[in-house]
């Protein structure tokens, strides 16, 4: 099991915003985490990422709980996005990527090529190896994000946390990212869980959906069980309609009537 | 491919090399210089003299002088632009300063009230050292929403140094309560430990010890600054002890403000103008910024120092007016630049 959280309760200050989840993810699924905003999803993940402590409950990785991982040897393991990064100096893109490969040298002090090697494929296939020389800073919203992604890929782990991935991605990226996870996931048995807000995409590349509805209630299966209107209306607080196109399913907030 | 580690090993060599040959000649330039030059051709005898502790020549004596006090300065600028860049990565932001930041200004409390307090000598030192850390902690209790909140690098920046710059008046302001309180006694020590410059500063090996073992430290964790410096709180992510590491950065960084303050008083702007250009020369890597930075600073405040005795010789200035005037401008101008 990769994941397996028992009871799990989140609380911000007095608000309760998951109550007693237990939820199983397996090696190979791809979750989105579904609700609307401060229904507890980022808080949730920065919990599976081990940044937070649990408020009651218990969170395992690969079925060792999330304490008894030493840091290093769990930075092998799930590699997190952050929401929104901020860069303070001047590193180049290559830097940011090479940076992700720590976990994997405590007796090193310079890189090897091999981590070079490694650094430069996940900038190809985030679309963003000629940027590898650039400043960070001087980058856009949305290179930025691919670039951190390209990080998280560069670590390497079997587990991989995305809090908005397609966050500040153009159309085109998001689609490519978003398609690149579903087939980290289908080929190589990696592990995803990613916020996103766009129901469409999130059905068409997720195996699975967890829902929070803020109040301390969720919902968790596969997504043709629980990405219904009935259901996703009731937990994002607005009607969704959904449409068949093909084979896929296009979902769009019902028209308020004023 | 198979070049790319070891291009970076070899560029780090030749900066280093460089930087530390640049520092040697710095320091036969300042034996030289002075009311009396010493011609250069005499001071390779000099140094032979000074080495097997013969004082007897004009030149050995003044040479004696001047690289001892020459040494102090480079212990103390090296201690000072190594605080700085701890700083800055501790707190994700280029102007993070020991002095900017009132730091300085706290282990001048401290050690103060000790000397009001007729302390020991050793004493005087652990209190300029609770006051560097007690500043430093304050300032990151004040900021530490910001610096979670991810916004260090624009809206935080701001806080920060407002935060700072509070702390430092309120500090100085209790160094004037305490100079307008102090006892005739005392009040001479009190008033030459705070105007403090490299003149009256004896080589002392404390700061020496205390350098080292910070560039130590520095050096080992390098990589996990870099870490620290990109991603903040999810360092921890990537197998980062953040919580460990700040709080070593933090003792340190603190440890040697306190060890320069204490070796020549409040020196302004060094751990932030030589980390800058540092950055700006070598980029931003630790591993590659922590040794480079620390030659720099030592070097640039060896030659301020320098300046500061000849330029109105035979009068010498505090070698702080100096580094003042010439790290305002530059801060200033940093400022406007991060704000754009």
């Amino acid at each position: 099991m990769m994941i397996r959280t028992h009871q799990l309760c989140l609380h911000i200050g007095q608000r309760r915003l998951i109550e007693k989840l237990d939820w199983q993810v397996r090696a190979g699924e791809c979750w989105s985490v579904i609700g609307r905003n401060g229904a507890g999803k980022s808080t949730l993940l920065r919990t599976l990422a081990g940044l937070r402590p649990a408020d009651s409950g218990t969170v395992a990785i690969q079925d060792r709980a999330l304490p008894d991982w030493p840091l290093a040897e769990l930075a092998r393991q799930r590699a997190f996005l952050a929401q929104s990064r901020s860069d303070a100096f001047a590193y180049t893109v290559i830097e940011t990527v090479l940076s992700a490969r720590h976990p994997y040298h405590d007796n090193r002090y310079w890189e090897g090529s091999d981590d070079h090697a490694i650094a430069i494929r996940a900038l190809a296939s985030m679309e963003v190896a000629d940027l590898a020389q650039r400043d960070v800073r001087t980058l856009s919203g949305g290179e930025r994000q691919r670039v951190a992604i390209a990080a998280m890929l560069a670590q390497d782990t079997p587990l991989l946390l995305l809090d908005e991935p397609a966050n500040a991605l153009d159309l085109a990226h998001q689609v490519s990212v978003m398609t690149l996870l579903a087939r980290l996931c289908r080929e190589q048995g990696k592990t995803v869980v990613m916020i996103g807000h766009d129901l469409t995409l999130a059905h068409s590349v997720s195996t699975h959906a967890l829902l929070l509805r803020g109040d301390g209630r969720w919902l968790a299966g596969a997504k043709n069980d629980v990405m219904r209107a009935d259901i996703l209306g009731d937990y994002l607080g607005h009607p969704i309609d959904i449409i068949q196109h093909g084979h896929r399913s296009i979902f769009i907030p019902t028209e308020e009537i004023l | 491919m198979h070049s790319f580690s070891r291009n970076l090993q070899q560029r780090a060599a030749v900066v280093l090399a460089g930087l530390a040959l640049f520092a040697l000649a710095g320091l036969v330039f300042s034996g030289m210089t002075g009311s009396v030059v010493i011609p250069l051709a005499d001071m390779p005898a000099a140094f032979v003299d000074l080495l097997h502790g013969e004082k007897s020549t004009l030149a050995a004596t003044l040479l004696d002088l001047r690289v001892n006090r020459a040494a102090t300065a480079f212990i103390t600028g090296a201690a000072l632009s190594l605080a700085g860049v701890m700083m800055q990565a501790l707190l994700r932001n280029p102007l993070a300063d020991p002095y900017v930041l009132g730091i300085s200004a706290g282990a001048s409390v401290g050690a103060l009230a000790a000397l009001m307090l007729m302390c020991a000598a050793w004493m005087v030192d652990a209190a300029a050292f609770a006051g560097a850390v007690a500043v430093s902690m304050m300032l990151y209790l004040l900021a530490r929403r910001d610096l979670r909140g991810g916004t260090a690098a624009d809206g935080g920046t701001a806080l920060l140094l407002l935060t700072g710059v509070i702390l430092s008046s309120a500090c100085m302001a209790l160094v004037t309560l305490m100079l307008s309180i102090a006892p005739d006694s005392r009040l001479r020590s009190m008033v030459f430990w705070m105007i403090g410059d490299m003149a009256g500063a004896p080589l002392r090996w404390m700061p020496c010890v205390v350098l080292v073992a910070a560039l130590v430290f520095a050096v080992r964790n390098a990589r996990a600054m870099n870490v620290m410096a990109l991603h903040a709180e999810a360092a921890a992510t990537l197998g980062i002890r953040v919580g460990a590491l700040r709080r070593g950065l933090f003792f340190v960084s603190g440890l040697l403000t306190a060890s320069a303050v204490t070796t020549a008083g409040s020196i302004g702007f060094v751990g932030l103008i030589v980390p800058h250009a540092c950055r700006f020369a070598v980029g931003p890597d630790h591993r590659l910024l922590i040794p480079a930075a620390t030659l720099a600073g030592g070097t640039y405040l060896m030659l301020a120092d320098t300046l500061a005795r000849t330029i109105i010789a035979p009068e010498q200035l505090p070698v702080g007016v100096i580094t003042a005037l010439v790290g305002a401008p530059v801060f200033l101008y940093q400022l406007h630049r991060l704000r754009k």
